[in-house]
């Protein structure tokens, strides 16, 4: 009874799966110095991150791409196959949103992200300055003056690069340098935009400051960078939400986020990353491989990472957090969904080099359809961390007998006082849970929202309440013919 | 209320109910009694609609609808309950968001609005007391961590608040010291009305003492051998089930 109610589900779409009719400025595929030169020229770069982005592609170029280190294969990527820039045709700097191609608000209208200022203000609920990246573009950053007043600055990665050159060439590359990994070199040399936020010192940022990203053209890869910097005493929270259309091919988001936190500054950076997953066989759907890394540079500073994870065919991401400063605190948890022949590999990094250093873990991962999600973690606690503490709990749900659910935490001690804890559970969605829902009139698809959303709870509870509540519903529609 | 005629059914392929004739009547409280394996738990799985179990032959009426042919969910709509034996835990959900949502499928069912929060609460309220259910038993995740005892109160407290014209009650007994099971019947007892019934499973006649049965039946062997009044129940007490045994071994 169960499996034909799901059965009927796994037909439904992937209801962000519409593309925009939009004149693009598409680069043709493929990549070399001189795409980057004309991408750089493009956004009208100065000659300092031109030179960073042929630092980051030469260094690339002498990169191997990593092999099947994760638990899965995945097809070879021909990076001569994407395309490095798409822009919508309309000019970026705009004066007012009456500038903005109508058919790009609508866009987001759509996505049920409103770029209208005067909606949010009157709203009942939204508190959110949002920063709406399109392809490769950022079209338009709400509330930037009203942030502005109190000093923080929240503008598209490229406007920082104009507008406030030196804080970029302070901290970009310090959390994770172009020389950290394969994608992070690709991303160095080919990333369009993305979004910059710098706190300064003593203030509380009073609204949410969130990035929306949409892939919308064919063959292109999306290559954003983030960079959050809190000053002394300052508090942001930070959210991400991302989706593309339904296509056949694969497309690769190769993004980069760093964090700072300085002295006693708190950092909150919620994801709920819902990049189409491909259809039910498998066909099409976003590589998403992502270095996410935050730097608790100062004492008592604390970056808390908080993830739903629910789209894309391939996902590699390990947000982490280095705690340098004594007494910093890093958290990360985890809501890692796959269905049908999704692939995730997802965890984190707790770097202790600092006294009384504390990082908390918390994974949930779900498996239904014949997906494979695994949590792959390090704990590394570096000698001098003095009574550096960890506590990780990572649980599986499986959905049904065709899935996978696997666990890899790393542990590295090098320091004696350092105490670490790691509990981890599997289980399994129960037709004596779903019957008991039944019996009490829940449906079998609201029953197994209830479930998975109870089991994420812990999860839930850290995302900003407007969030939550998307990444609940999301959930539930990303279970579709889960059950067996 | 509900007609029951001539119900069989199986479990992978092993007959267990083999011939059920039953009516219960608004207003009426029915006992079935029977040694293990005689197919009691059958008989309330196979009317709340449990899969895994085939009905073969029969039909069975609920208000003049046909049981058998609604998904579970619509069977708890229409009003039938059952009081797990063994009540399942759901980690992280809470009784109360549980309930809300359980109610409100049901009331959406009948075309009715969702359950103002106020009202939900203030029924919630005057419905712990009625099995002493501490007030943070409600708050806590779906039978989680409770002990026997909690969780069989908690499956009457979703009784009454969910308020069934038709319950199974499937050896809420079992496990129970003698304080739980008094505030159980009680809880129960105060439910019962001239347009509801219940149906009780049981082993041992010990619950028939606090929850009156207006019929006792005997269930062996996947048929009911014996019907009376509740002086059956108490006769069965005195003498055990071997002599039902006995009368009615099948060769």
């Amino acid at each position: 009874m169960a499996n034909e109610i799901l059965e009927e589900h796994i037909n439904s779409e992937y209801k962000w799966g519409f593309t925009t009719d939009i004149e693009s400025d598409t680069f043709k595929k493929g990549l070399n110095e001189d795409v980057i030169r004309l991408l750089s020229h493009k956004k009208n770069e100065p000659e300092w991150m031109l030179e960073f982005r042929l630092k980051s592609y030469r260094y690339w170029l002498t990169m191997k791409e990593p092999s099947n280190w994760a638990y899965f294969p995945y097809p070879k990527i021909d990076f001569q196959e994407i395309s490095y820039y798409s822009a919508p045709k309309v000019k970026p700097e705009l004066a007012s949103l009456d500038e903005v191609d109508p058919e790009l608000l609508k866009t987001f209208e759509k996505l049920g992200i409103s770029l209208e200022e005067q909606k949010r203000l009157t709203g009942v609920s939204s508190n959110i300055a949002v920063d709406a990246v399109f392809d490769s573009i950022s079209v338009k950053t709400t509330f930037r003056e009203t942030l502005a007043e109190k000093g923080i600055i929240f503008c598209s990665f490229s406007e920082a690069v104009q507008e406030h050159p030196d804080l970029i060439k302070k901290y970009m590359g310090m959390v994770v340098p172009y020389t950290d990994n394969y994608y992070a070199a690709l991303n160095g040399a080919v990333f369009s935009d993305g979004s910059f936020c710098y706190i300064p010192k003593g203030v509380r940022c009073p609204m949410e400051l969130s990035t929306y990203f949409r892939i919308n053209s064919s063959g292109t890869g999306q290559f954003e960078r983030t960079l959050i910097v809190a000053d002394e005493e300052s508090y942001v929270s930070y959210l991400e939400g991302c989706t593309a259309p339904q296509r056949d091919e694969n497309q690769l988001h190769a993004a980069i986020v760093e964090i700072i936190a300085h002295k006693n500054a708190e950092v909150k950076y919620s994801t709920v990353q819902n990049w189409y997953p491909g259809d039910k066989n498998g066909v099409g759907g976003i590589f998403n491989f992502v270095t996410k890394r935050g730097l608790c540079v100062g004492d008592y500073s604390k970056i808390s990472w908080t993830q739903v994870e629910t789209g894309s065919a391939i996902t590699w991401k390990y947000p982490s957090v280095i705690l340098k400063g004594d007494n910093s605190v890093g958290e990360f948890y985890s809501v890692a969904l796959t269905n049908n022949h999704q692939q995730a590999d997802t965890g984190t990094k707790m770097i202790h080099l600092g006294k009384n250093t504390k990082s908390t873990i918390i994974s949930k991962g779900i498996s239904a359809g014949v997906s494979n999600n695994s949590y792959r973690g390090l704990v590394q606690i570096k000698k001098g961390a003095v009574n550096a503490r960890n506590f990780s709990q990572c649980d599986s749900l499986l959905m049904g007998d065709k899935c996978g659910a696997h666990t890899f935490p790393y542990i590295e001690i090098k320091d004696k006082t350092a105490v670490v804890e790691h509990e981890a559970t599997t289980s399994k969605i129960g037709e004596d849970q779903l019957f008991y829902c039944n019996q009490r009139g829940i449906s079998t698809e609201k029953a197994i929202g209830l479930i998975v959303n109870g089991y994420c709870r812990e999860v839930l509870n850290k995302l900003p309440m407007e969030f939550a509540i998307e990444a609940q519903k999301l959930l539930a529609i990303s279970l579709e013919g889960s059950v067996g | 209320m509900i007609t029951i005629k001539n119900l069989r059914a199986s479990v992978e392929g092993k007959e267990i109910l083999k011939g059920i004739d039953l009516e219960i009547k608004a207003g009426e409280v029915h006992a079935i009694m029977g040694p293990n394996g005689s197919g009691k738990s059958t008989l309330s799985n196979v009317l709340a609609g449990r899969a895994d179990y085939e009905v073969t032959e029969g039909e069975v009426t609920f208000n003049g609808k046909n049981l058998l042919e609604l998904a579970p969910e619509d069977r708890a709509r229409e009003g039938v309950f059952l009081a797990f034996q063994y009540p399942v835990e759901i980690p992280g959900v809470s009784n109360i968001n549980f309930l809300k949502t359980a109610i409100n499928e049901t009331r959406e069912y009948k075309g009715q609005a969702p359950m103002e929060a106020k009202d939900f609460l203030a029924l919630v309220k005057e419905k712990q007391h009625l099995v002493e259910l501490d007030g943070k038993l409600a708050n806590r995740s779906v039978n989680e961590g409770f002990s026997g005892g909690e969780k069989k109160r908690n499956e009457i407290f979703q009784m009454a608040m969910l308020n069934p014209s038709f319950s199974i009650l499937d050896e809420t007994d079992s496990g129970l010291d003698i304080d739980a099971l008094k505030i159980v019947a009680s809880g129960v007892n105060k439910l019962r009305t001239k347009d509801n019934a219940f149906l009780v499973i049981t082993h041992y006649q010990r619950l028939l003492d606090y929850i009156i049965p207006d019929f006792v039946h005997v269930l062996y062997n996947g048929k009911i051998v014996k019907s009376g009044g509740k002086e059956l129940a108490l006769e069965l007490e005195e003498k055990g089930y071997d002599e039902i045994k006995k009368q009615f071994e099948t060769v």
